[in-house]
């Protein structure tokens, strides 16, 4: 029977193959629900700072943080890329660097330049590629990041910022909106978008300890660290969705590959005992 | 409203929330000594050192937590502790932020060292097995 042994190799590959696709499947919608409380969790803490934030900046109109200031020229960006540390996600990190190449476009026409901090081995991997100029980078941060793994990367950014070298910071992540749906999404990170302060219920001037210029500036720098701390466990709950996705379609395509050859397999059996059986009637015919 | 002789406390964390209820006293280590706050305290707002905030709750329990920095503040009615889960400190920020950049100037250094010939040899490898599959779909269907 030729062939049919190769076949039979084939099927059990694939079968194999679709084994692990599946396992990895199931792994990713776990994870994905563990990166979405994480980002539940997260969320208390942004809003509190904000807050605290507003009141801040109520009670001291006079000083003007360099974080929360606009420039009127803008001759330099500086952008937080937030991409996975591997692959087998579909499209996700291709979005997310597409959107990020069409912002670098959008300020480059204006004669801006742009540097970048990459958050991801995925991105750094992209982006080096390219003639761009990398400040820093944070990778492997596994699917529980920390925040003391951003504060280095971050801090780059924000020194860079205070030194005049960048006039503004973005963040580019891609946004979960839910197991189906993952988005690129673009935030403004510096200066610090101004806050809804009229909605504050009550306004009062606080006791400092120490100064409030120096509470002001370690407070923002806190809080932009808790976005770009938000954006990479966003980003995880993105990926495990996008690996949940992409495996289950890799898991139903081995399925209809293994089902095809099953049919191949059957025919050429089919076919072999139909010879062996012409032979024996045609041996007897003859006799 | 709380209670006048219990305070509301929130500890929360970039990370998570860590504790929030009512207590009838809050020790923190504020950046310039520990302070205690108690109900309708004025409103204070300052960093903190690292170090251990305990909360006296009503039942007369103490509950200790741990911060590794971050800031209060106290309203007349809550106390919210923004907790950093890092030691911060200006020189560790420092190192951290150097690794950061050492990071980035390492991957542009080797632009074409081994790891994205790998690289380049799997997608190769990919791309075979993908021409060889549809080649057999063309096969099966033709």
């Amino acid at each position: 029977m030729p062939g049919t042994k190769e076949i039979r190799a084939k099927i059990t590959s694939v079968k194999n193959t679709q084994k692990i696709t599946r396992a990895m499947q199931m792994v990713a919608t776990s994870k994905m629900r563990r990166a979405q409380d994480r980002m539940r969790a997260a969320r208390p803490y942004a809003e509190k700072m904000l807050n605290v934030i507003g009141h801040l900046t109520e009670a001291n109109p006079d000083y003007r943080s360099p974080y929360l200031q606009a420039r009127d020229t803008v001759r330099s960006i500086g952008i937080i890329v937030v991409s996975t540390d591997r692959g087998l996600a579909g499209a996700l990190n291709a979005n997310v660097f597409k959107q990020t190449l069409l912002l670098m476009r959008e300020w480059q026409a204006k004669s801006a330049s742009v540097k970048l901090c990459l958050v991801g081995a995925k991105g750094l991997a992209f982006f080096r590629r390219l003639d761009a100029q990398i400040l820093a980078s944070a990778s492997h941060l596994g699917d529980r990041p920390h925040v003391k793994d951003l504060i280095g990367a971050v801090k780059v950014m924000l020194d860079a910022y205070r030194d005049g070298q960048i006039d503004r910071l973005f963040l580019v992540n891609a946004e979960f909106v839910n197991t189906m749906t993952q988005q690129p999404a673009v935030g403004q990170l510096l200066p610090v978008q101004p806050l809804d302060t009229e909605n504050l219920a009550e306004h009062w001037d606080y006791l400092y300890e120490p100064e409030a210029a120096q509470i002001l500036d370690g407070l923002l720098m806190r809080y932009i660290e808790s976005q770009v701390y938000r954006a990479a466990v966003e980003n995880v709950a993105s990926e495990m969705a996008a690996r949940m996705v992409a495996m289950k379609a890799a898991t139903d395509n081995a399925g209809k590959l293994i089902n095809e050859m099953q049919l191949i397999y059957n025919k050429a059996r089919q076919a072999a005992i139909t010879k062996e059986l012409a032979e024996i009637v045609g041996g007897a015919a003859a006799v | 409203m709380a209670e006048p002789h219990t305070i509301h406390v929130d500890i929360v964390s970039a990370e998570g929330e860590i504790f929030s209820g009512l207590a009838t006293m809050v020790f923190a280590p504020a950046s310039q000594g520990e302070i205690g706050v108690a109900p309708r305290h004025a409103p204070l707002l300052s960093m903190l050192k690292p170090g251990e905030v305990r909360v006296q709750t009503p039942d007369g329990a103490e509950q200790l937590f741990f911060v590794g920095g971050g800031a209060i503040e106290v309203q007349p009615h809550r106390v919210t502790v923004l907790a950093d889960t890092a030691q911060r400190a200006k020189d560790i920020d420092e190192a951290a932020a150097l690794a950061a950049k050492q990071r980035a100037e390492e991957a542009l250094r080797d632009r074409t060292d081994h790891i994205s010939q790998a690289e380049a040899l799997a997608e190769l490898a990919r791309a075979a097995a993908q021409l060889k599959i549809i080649q057999r779909l063309r096969k099966v269907r033709g």
